[in-house]
């Protein structure tokens, strides 16, 4: 399956419920109060919170619609306007050539995939003909080394890794300095999960990114964080914390094979205007897509893509 | 803090007359605060409505309180709803059964199943002195497996050994074989995550179910979780028929309105909540704490609770004025017994007074009890509000009418008379001194129910005149009879 259809077909059941709630809106010559509140309803159930959401719905009523106003005029409507949030954020994920290696920091809370998404990063890379490392930093949860290694067979790639419970800064460090020295492409360091407002594990990841630091001051040169596609609001807190702990500088969202809508990107892309770069599709290494605002926005509001 | 708390509510005062009930204008206003509220707590949108259209209901028409704004009743409303909807019972784990009780563990990728299973056992294993046995079913995330064997040997249980090129429905049976064998009184199942989507997956975890048949069937979902908590839950609704909800990660800051939402969508009690990444980090659900969360709007509901309290101090304040002018009629009586009542009748103000157990049933001799306390109440409530306010009208046929409606007799119209004449006499003979004094005075004097004045046989001296004070947590006096907080006088 194209990874086009496969996050269409992931989303799908969102554009169903959102189109099937603006198909009773259909023939309508205007739209009214209700409808609107219709199209606001079904972006709340699709995670972009009541802000989002209203903002949203009052640009489609404002939209001037050319004659009679149907379901997919206004999903068109719809589509346009999240297209247009998300168009700027939309920006791939590319090490460059000139960071020897380009560093890649993985950062979340626990369980939003960042140890699956490390393994999906390596096989892009590599099937890109690029040199990659694996560091296994979280070196707290139970069988976290593990689960990275066996990414590391899967792809091919190199895994440095310590003992659990050893001091993940320390790894991280070890790790750049060996992908110094053998001139890897990029290297791709997985960190434990941890909940924004546990202090102590932050201070612990403000720690990993001083110490590479001293190697290299422009590391990591992508601070991503890795979001669960089924999160709700709560994804604003996160990115603000990781953010002021770990500089992060984009995103990527998982899980969008799920019946979950990740609509909270869009809240996200208002709020912080952070580059979206790929979204998790499944739990295979080929799994990862970049993120497309037209796609993501055609899925959402229930649009066909194929035009 | 109460300060501020306390100019607040004077202004609120201020600004308000007395309202009888809630109005629907209030209400709505309220509700859309409301709303907002539980989306931006992430309560799925279905449930929202359900909830608000059923709490507006409620609130519709219901007394407020004359000392706070309308609105913020309303929220204090929704907050016992949600109370309510959360869980009024306590849901403890089924593993009563013939052992091996299977548990299984269920739930979407990442939501915590493997480190929730971790500490059910532990907890299992040592409060309630269970042999546990974990197994992992999931054979698709890489070192799951190894993942649940460390945890189970942290918590000292027994983990089953894995084998290659099984199924997770082979490995099912192998568990409830072995657990069987081996006597152990709780399997637990832990099984790979899921989306919910994907038909064969979840017909992999009904075959499981069938096989072991688990007396609980646990869905583990992150409190982080958005609107697709409705889908979820709807979904291992209907493969699994779960038994119950655990909610992890509420150690972080995420409102959690997830839990609102799968405990409606489903039904299930929510049984327990991971609170920290440590074994031991795994709590009874505890329904207040996490309306409050969700609601998140402590401050009002703090509010509405101060001010009935304040409304108490306030009729005890105007009541103690009252009684210093010699004012003290029959409507002031019946405030009084109703006051008296609210504190959990003449039985709850003699358990929070310390010593006095043998008082209790010298009282319960005399036949005072609560039952007493009613017929009062009804016997005043018989009288017109002109012979509430001039005592001297209760002529005997007077009497006779307010016995027949009252469903007393007319000895008992007479000692309550009776009663309250003597405490109108004592007050007068107060009249100078301040309504405090004369309460204290008072509190030895009569209190309704007939102590000791119109009380056969009554307890000398009455309740100890100031009790050092008052009660303890009572302010000074009874409640009810004048004796308020100190600090809260204005
Ligand atoms: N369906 C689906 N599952 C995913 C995706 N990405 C990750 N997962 C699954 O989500 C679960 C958690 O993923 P991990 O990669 O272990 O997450 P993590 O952030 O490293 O977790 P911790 O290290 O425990 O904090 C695993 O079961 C993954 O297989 C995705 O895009 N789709
Ligand atoms: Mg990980």
């Amino acid at each position: 399956m194209s990874w086009l259809k496969k996050l269409t077909s992931g989303l799908s059941k969102t554009s169903a419920r959102v189109t099937s709630s603006l198909s009773s809106l259909l023939g309508r010559s205007s739209i009214d109060a209700s409808s609107i509140e219709e199209v606001e309803d079904a972006l709340i159930s699709a995670d972009l919170g009541t802000a989002a959401a209203a903002r949203l719905a009052e640009r489609v009523r404002r939209h001037k619609f050319d004659g009679e106003v149907t379901a997919e005029a206004l999903a068109g409507a719809l589509a346009d306007g999240i297209t247009e949030i998300l168009e700027p954020v939309a920006t791939p994920l590319v090490p460059q050539p000139g960071d020897r290696p380009h560093v890649v920091l993985l950062v979340g809370v626990n369980g939003s995939g960042k140890t699956t998404t490390a393994g999906k990063l390596a096989q892009q890379w590599r099937q890109e003909g690029k040199s990659v490392m694996l560091a296994a930093g979280d070196t707290f949860r139970a069988a976290a080394i593990e689960q990275l290694q066996i990414w590391g067979e899967r792809t091919g790639t190199e895994v440095i890794a310590g003992a659990q419970g050893g001091d993940a800064a320390a790894l991280a460090y070890q790790a750049l300095e060996r992908a110094r020295a053998q001139g890897t492409d990029v290297l791709i360091i997985d960190t434990a999960g941890r909940l924004q407002n546990r202090t102590e594990l932050m201070d612990e990841l403000a720690k990993i990114v001083r110490v590479i630091r001293k190697l290299d001051e422009a590391a990591p040169h992508d601070s991503v964080i890795v979001l669960d596609g089924t999160v709700g609001q709560n994804a604003l807190s996160q990115v603000s914390a990781f953010q002021d702990i770990a500089d992060v500088s984009g995103l990527i969202v998982t899980k969008l094979d799920g019946s979950a809508k990740g609509g909270v990107v869009i809240a996200l892309a208002e709020k912080f205007q952070l580059p979206v770069h790929a979204v998790g599709v499944g739990e295979g290494a080929d799994d990862l897509q970049p993120f497309e605002a037209r796609d993501f926005a055609n899925a959402l509001a229930g649009v066909s893509s194929e035009t | 803090m109460f300060d501020s708390l306390k100019d607040k509510l004077q202004d609120v005062f201020s600004a308000l007359g007395k309202r009888g009930a809630l109005r629907e204008s209030d209400v709505d206003t309220a509700l859309r605060e409301v709303r907002l509220a539980l989306l931006d707590a992430d309560v799925a949108l279905p449930v929202v409505k359900t909830f608000i259209a059923r709490v507006r209901e409620q609130a519709v028409g219901s007394d407020v309180l004359k000392s706070v704004r309308p609105d913020q009743q309303v929220i204090k409303i929704v907050n016992d709803a949600l109370v309510e909807v959360l869980g009024s019972e306590p849901a403890p784990l089924n593993i009563a059964a013939n052992p091996p009780a299977v548990i299984l563990m269920a739930g979407l990728q990442g939501s915590g199943k493997t480190t929730t299973a971790g500490k059910l056992a532990l907890r299992l294993r040592s409060r309630e002195r269970k042999k546990v046995m974990l197994a992992s079913l999931d054979v698709t995330r890489p070192a799951a497996r190894q993942q649940l064997r460390i945890l189970g040997e942290q918590a000292e249980v027994g983990v089953l050994p894995e084998a290659d090129r099984e199924s997770p429905a082979q490995i099912a049976k192998r568990a409830l074989q072995a657990a069987q064998l081996q006597g152990f009184d709780v399997l637990i199942l832990d099984t790979a995550g899921r989306v919910t989507i994907d038909e064969g997956l979840m017909a992999e975890l009904r075959e499981v179910k069938a096989l072991t048949n688990p007396h609980e069937v646990l869905l583990v979902a992150d409190a982080m979780t958005g609107q697709d908590a409705v889908t979820t839950a709807t979904a291992f609704k209907q493969a699994v028929d779960i038994t119950g909800i655990v909610l992890t990660r509420l150690d972080g800051d995420a409102r959690g309105g997830a839990a609102l939402s799968m405990r409606e969508i489903t039904g299930c009690p929510i049984k327990l909540v991971g609170v920290g990444e440590k074994q031991d980090a795994l709590e009874e659900f505890d329904p207040a704490r996490m309306a409050g969360r969700i609601l998140d709007m402590g401050d009002v509901v703090a509010l509405v609770e101060k001010a009935a309290e304040t409304i108490e101090v306030e009729e005890a304040e105007r009541l103690a004025k009252r009684m210093a002018r010699g004012q003290f009629d029959m409507n002031d009586f019946l405030s009084q017994l109703r006051q008296l009542q609210k504190m959990g009748g003449l039985g709850g103000i003699m358990g929070m007074l310390p010593g006095l157990g043998k008082m209790q049933k010298q009282i319960a001799a005399a036949g005072i009890d609560d039952s007493m306390i009613r017929r009062q109440e009804a016997i005043i409530l018989s009288m017109t509000n002109k012979e509430r306010v001039s005592v001297g009208l209760l002529n005997a046929s007077r009497r006779k009418r307010i016995a027949a409606g009252s469903g007393t007799s007319v000895q008992e119209v007479n000692r309550l008379v009776k009663q309250y004449q003597e405490m109108a006499r004592m007050m007068k003979k107060m009249g100078g001194k301040t309504g405090a004094a004369a309460m204290k005075a008072l509190m030895g004097g009569g209190m309704p129910g007939g102590m000791p004045g119109g009380m056969p046989g009554g307890l000398p001296g009455g309740l100890p005149g100031g009790l050092k004070g008052g009660l303890p947590g009572l302010g000074g006096g009874l409640p009810g009879l004048g004796g308020k907080p100190s600090g809260k006088k204005k």
